[in-house]
């Protein structure tokens, strides 16, 4: 199996910038899940074994990551934070909004359309901007159900596009 | 993009360059940068460990281990090659300073962690940065590039004959990797389960070769102590609690942020005076003075000083500089429900105390909180939790056990309010209730 170019070449710098090959996995997984939109058994048979381990021990690690996922998420993954400063903010409230929004029920949730799933995330370095959330990478922060909506419909527009 | 924020009792020296374009590498060097570690290569590592010593500088990661002193412990000749790891895990609710730093002064991190190798006689630095902050670890992607560049990185490094190589690393989500010999575990490729101490990482550490770690904001503050002179350094703090720190203050002040304040500085003034008082109206319940693991003050016990040694003495920690301001109309039950839910979601399962015990503690405060209770439940939680401290594999536990201990001794009259199925004081229009009880 042969990921892009791109991050064919980023996997060939990664590994000479570590004495044992293995040390690249935890990055490298994040940077496969980027590109696929989840760690599929080929891929983590792929990983595996260019770094000389066993499918398990791929899993293993995958299994500990909270961000690593076996199964896609939507293409655009809202991950709200609830924890202790959010929580006091109205980090709650956020995450039933943009549940009720995107008719998403349950945690890890997926629209039909696979355009957005719903996470509830653990703290998220965002405590003095709070209620916070991430879509994908992206912060979005100081929420109000409001600026959720607003930032789903622009999210909504550009996939349409 | 994480805001900035200002008031004029703060000292600024690590976030002097904050907004000032410095993740450019020559507005960097325009504003003093790559001066220290030239200053380093000069004097040496004897006189940059007296140097860091002398600063008083205590680890930012939460812990207040004296910085030089860590250093100080690996030792001179070694085998196999020496490492010097940047702790960028920021995860600890309640703290987002590192976050500032790596978006608006990339390169002092990276200068820290130059200074740190020439003091243990190191030629190899990784930059480790949690996987939610992509936009970061591109910025120090970046970073990194343009000081190889520049060849202030590599082979020969200012003329000096030594050689330096520094890396980056990203996370994947794991609060517990912030614990420093997880960490080497997550950059060998593997769980980030600790390691049983000693030998500590100063002597067997990264790929089994002596290594130090600092967090990101001490290394952060090395390239000024330098420039500046660890006396001069030391005494902005109060004795043995050198220099200023980055408090992140959150939850209900009127005005959050990421102030830098000397160290000591009194959490009642940082509150009322640099936070603005309480938002809304509301009055101070109770403050979260150091990060979620910490044990809470009541709103009678803050005319305290910030720094490691008072906190100590006023029963809880200064931990990683996360200020969580709770007001009255906040449920101590509920906030304690959630903070138990983060380490029960975050213990990695490898030692029984911590696993089952922060299992059973979330269970017993979610029935708890939804009016599921009996009344020795509340001293069966503090038995758990009193037989959790101490007795975990790596401080998770504690850091589990510590906040509950805290919320019960402190606040037993409000669990008590949920007793015999009363509904929570605090909770709007009951919905916590439509949560389900669960069984034991």
């Amino acid at each position: 199996m042969k990921f892009s170019d791109q991050l064919e070449a980023r996997f060939a710098d990664m590994l000479t910038h570590y004495p044992i090959k293995r040390s690249v996995l935890v990055p490298f997984l994040l940077y496969v899940q980027d590109e696929l939109g989840c760690l599929t058994d080929e891929a983590i048979r792929e990983i595996a074994g260019r770094l000389e381990i066993t499918p398990l021990e791929v899993r293993n690690v995958i299994s500990y990551y909270s961000m690593l996922r076996t199964k896609p998420a939507g293409k655009y993954n809202v991950q709200v934070c609830t924890n202790i400063s959010c929580l006091l903010r109205g980090g709650e409230e956020i995450l039933e909004h943009a549940k009720k929004k995107l008719g998403v029920a349950q945690n890890h949730g997926i629209t039909p359309d696979g355009m957005f799933s719903v996470e509830e995330v653990e703290c998220i370095g965002a405590c003095s901007w709070a209620p916070a959330m991430q879509v994908n990478y992206d912060f979005h922060e100081n929420l109000t159900p409001e600026k959720v909506d607003e930032i789903i419909e622009a999210y909504r527009d550009k996939a349409s596009k | 993009m994480a805001y900035l924020v200002s008031h004029p009792d703060e000292v600024k020296i690590i976030s002097r360059r904050f907004g000032m374009g410095a993740t450019d590498i020559d507005r960097y060097l325009e504003l003093d940068g790559y001066k220290a570690v030239q200053k380093a290569l000069q004097i040496g590592p004897e006189a940059i460990i007296n140097e860091m010593k002398a600063s008083n500088l205590r680890g930012r990661g939460g812990a207040g281990f004296p910085a030089g002193m860590k250093w100080s412990f690996v030792p001179k000749e070694s085998a196999k090659p020496k490492y010097v790891l940047c702790n960028g895990d920021e995860s600890e609710p309640g703290t987002c300073k590192d976050r500032l730093i790596f978006e608006h002064d990339p390169h002092a991190v990276i200068e820290g962690v130059m200074i740190a190798a020439i003091a243990i006689n190191s030629h190899k630095g990784y930059i480790y940065i949690r996987g939610e902050y992509r936009y970061l670890l591109e910025i120090m992607q970046r970073a990194i590039a343009d000081a190889y560049a520049k060849g202030f990185l590599g082979k020969n490094i200012f003329g000096s004959g030594y050689d330096l190589d520094i890396y980056w690393h990203g996370g994947a989500g794991a609060y517990e990797v912030g614990e420093e010999s997880a960490l080497m575990e997550s950059l060998e490729g593997k769980r980030g389960v600790p390691r049983i101490k000693p030998p500590f990482p100063a002597v067997v550490g990264l790929w089994g070769g002596p290594t130090v770690i600092n967090n990101a904001e001490t290394l952060a503050t090395v390239p000024h102590i330098m420039l500046m002179g660890g006396q001069k350094y030391a005494e902005i703090g109060t004795p043995r609690n050198g220099g200023t720190r980055l408090f992140c203050l959150s939850g209900h002040v009127a005005k959050p942020g990421v102030y830098e304040l000397p160290m000591g500085y009194n959490l009642k003034q940082m509150i009322y005076e640099v936070g603005g008082g309480i938002a809304n109206g509301n009055k101070l319940k109770a403050v979260v003075p150091g990060g979620s693991s910490v044990p809470v003050l009541k709103a009678g016990e803050i005319d305290v000083a910030m720094d490691f040694d008072a906190m100590m003495k006023a029963g809880t920690m200064l931990g990683s500089g996360g200020v969580v301001v709770l007001d009255d109309q906040t449920c101590i039950v509920k906030f304690a429900l959630r903070t138990m839910q983060f380490y029960q979601h975050e213990s990695c399962g490898w030692c029984i105390p911590c696993r089952e015990g922060t299992d059973w503690l979330r269970k017993t405060l979610r029935r708890f909180h939804a009016g599921g209770g009996v009344a020795k439940d509340i001293d069966n939680m503090q038995y758990l939790a009193e037989n959790m401290l101490g007795r975990t594999f790596c401080p998770l536990g504690d850091a589990a056990a510590m906040p509950t201990i805290g919320f019960i001794t402190k606040f037993r009259n409000e669990f008590e309010d949920h007793l015999e199925g009363r509904p929570c004081p605090y909770e709007k229009a009951g919905a916590e209730h439509a949560v389900p009880v669960e069984a034991h």
